[in-house]
């Protein structure tokens, strides 16, 4: 299948505070007492992986290891575990950036399904490890909800940016 | 000469070798953790640093239930006020009976020379959170070291142990459920005093080591035996709902069902660390080591 190259809008400067509080309140929501609902969308990676797309040089793998170090302290989790996945997560949302945006919103979201599980499979790996239970298929719901939440984050989180349209006849470009 | 790239240029090192690095980092920290538990203070610097966090996601919620306790009407205080009265009286029964029986209790003990049971202090904490981590089972509660919480002290709500806290931080402590696969808990059987160990199995307990004869039935109530310390004995922890044996194995699989509610509640009580041990007995006096002399000598026998 092919697309059409869309017409993309030129967009503000990103406000460095907007991100910052995007990623704090992705943290805050995980921090929420979710363990009796499996299958919980995993916000914080989302948000990682939004901003690893959009913002490749302000949010790369040292911003989403330290976010994964805090959820790993947050949940009691081996340390480190987070941080990892985080980590792969961040450089492969960095590496898709160039290609990732040329798409509409429903390709992307399947292209960050597959990093999503990724990173869900690599942290499930590091748990199988060091000798953890199978918690269960429902685990990697989250991904899928995270996924089916890509368009919802590109629309939200990049509505700051997007200038109000006022069409001048006169304007060269 | 060697002529530099301008420094608007400058993007730091590849993205691979940034991805190389923090990854060698994060499997350090993670064998650091978990094989020789080194990398506390640094989780504990942390903790205080997100604590503001943690609390602030608790606090809609709270904000919420002290709302609704403003606007839960009379009537249906009154109605609780009944429902307590009654109850008050049932259990007045069984407190009159109680004191009575804590008194021969003690007389009894006195009579036998054992050490009295000494009643354990207990602290009232409330659950913060609990883990997003699906691989483990713990909670947070907010009392830590400041409000002199100890690792290692024992977890229950009304009706049993909940857990243990294992780690404690300034202002809060985390507590690994009684269902966590690394949380072991030694017990014993109500009906006929047989002792077993119990080892958490994600939603239930696994008694293991259990020999496939043993008299362990479906329904069977166990409870904490005290013989390792920490966990006062007699406290209700778990019912067997499942024994399954097999004569190709030596032990029985046996599954129980948690008591108390691991899941459910917002209030706990941490009970005081009871570590009125008696002493290790002193080492034996080596035994001489025979002689060869000697051992030629049992053979001939």
């Amino acid at each position: 299948m092919q697309y059409e190259p869309r017409p993309q809008r030129i967009l503000l400067p990103v406000s460095p505070l907007f991100m910052g509080l995007t990623l704090a309140c992705a943290l805050t929501f995980n921090l929420l007492p979710w363990r009796n609902v499996s299958g919980m969308p995993d916000l914080l990676a989302l948000v990682l992986a939004f901003w690893g797309v959009h913002q490749p040089r302000r949010v790369s793998v040292g911003i989403a290891f330290a976010f994964g170090i805090v959820m790993d302290v947050a949940n009691g989790a081996l340390l480190g575990q987070h941080a990892f996945a985080y980590a792969v997560l961040a450089f492969a949302a960095n590496a898709l950036s160039r290609r990732l945006l040329w798409f509409p919103a429903w390709p992307q979201a399947m292209h960050m399904l597959f990093v999503l599980l990724g990173s869900q499979l690599l942290m499930l790996a590091v748990r199988m490890f060091s000798g953890s239970p199978f918690p269960g298929v429902l685990y990697f719901l989250g991904s899928f909800i995270s996924a089916a939440l890509w368009p919802v984050a590109t629309m939200l989180l990049l509505a700051p940016q997007r200038r109000s349209e006022s069409i001048d006849e006169n304007r060269p470009i | 000469m060697d002529r530099q790239p301008p420094p608007f240029f400058n993007r730091g090192p590849a993205p691979l070798v940034r991805l190389s690095f923090f990854m060698l980092l994060a499997i350090l920290l993670m064998v650091l953790d978990m094989r020789f538990r080194a990398a506390e203070t640094l989780r504990t610097a942390l903790a205080v640093v997100i604590y503001p966090l943690q609390r602030a996601t608790g606090a809609p919620l709270e904000m919420l239930s002290s709302i609704a306790d403003y606007f839960s009407s009379l009537s249906s205080a009154q109605r609780e006020n009944e429902a307590l009265r009654s109850k008050v009286l049932q259990n007045a029964r069984d407190v009159l009976t109680l004191e009575a029986l804590a008194a021969e209790n003690a007389q009894l003990r006195r009579l036998l020379d054992a050490r009295e049971r000494v009643p354990t202090g207990a602290s009232l904490a409330e659950i913060m959170y609990s883990g997003r981590d699906p691989f483990s089972r713990k909670i947070v509660i907010d009392k830590g070291s400041q409000q002199g919480m100890l690792s290692g002290q024992p977890v229950i709500d009304e009706t049993g142990v909940i857990g243990q806290v294992t780690r404690v931080f300034p202002m809060l402590s985390e507590v690994t459920l009684i269902t966590d696969k690394d949380q072991a808990i030694p017990l014993q059987v109500v009906r006929n005093g047989l002792r077993a160990l119990a080892y958490g199995d994600g939603a239930t307990l696994d008694l293991r080591f259990v020999a496939a004869n043993a008299d362990i039935q479906n329904g069977d109530i166990l409870v904490t035996s005290g013989i390792d310390g920490i966990y006062p004995s007699g406290l209700p922890v778990a019912r067997v709902s499942r024994v399954e044996r097999d004569a190709a194995y030596a032990f029985a699989r046996i599954q129980c069902v948690p008591i108390a509610g691991t899941e459910r509640h917002r209030q706990v009580l941490v009970l005081a660390h009871d570590a009125k041990l008696p002493s290790a007995p002193e080492a034996q006096p080596q035994q001489a080591v025979r002689s060869p002399k000697g051992r030629r000598a049992k053979k001939r026998e």
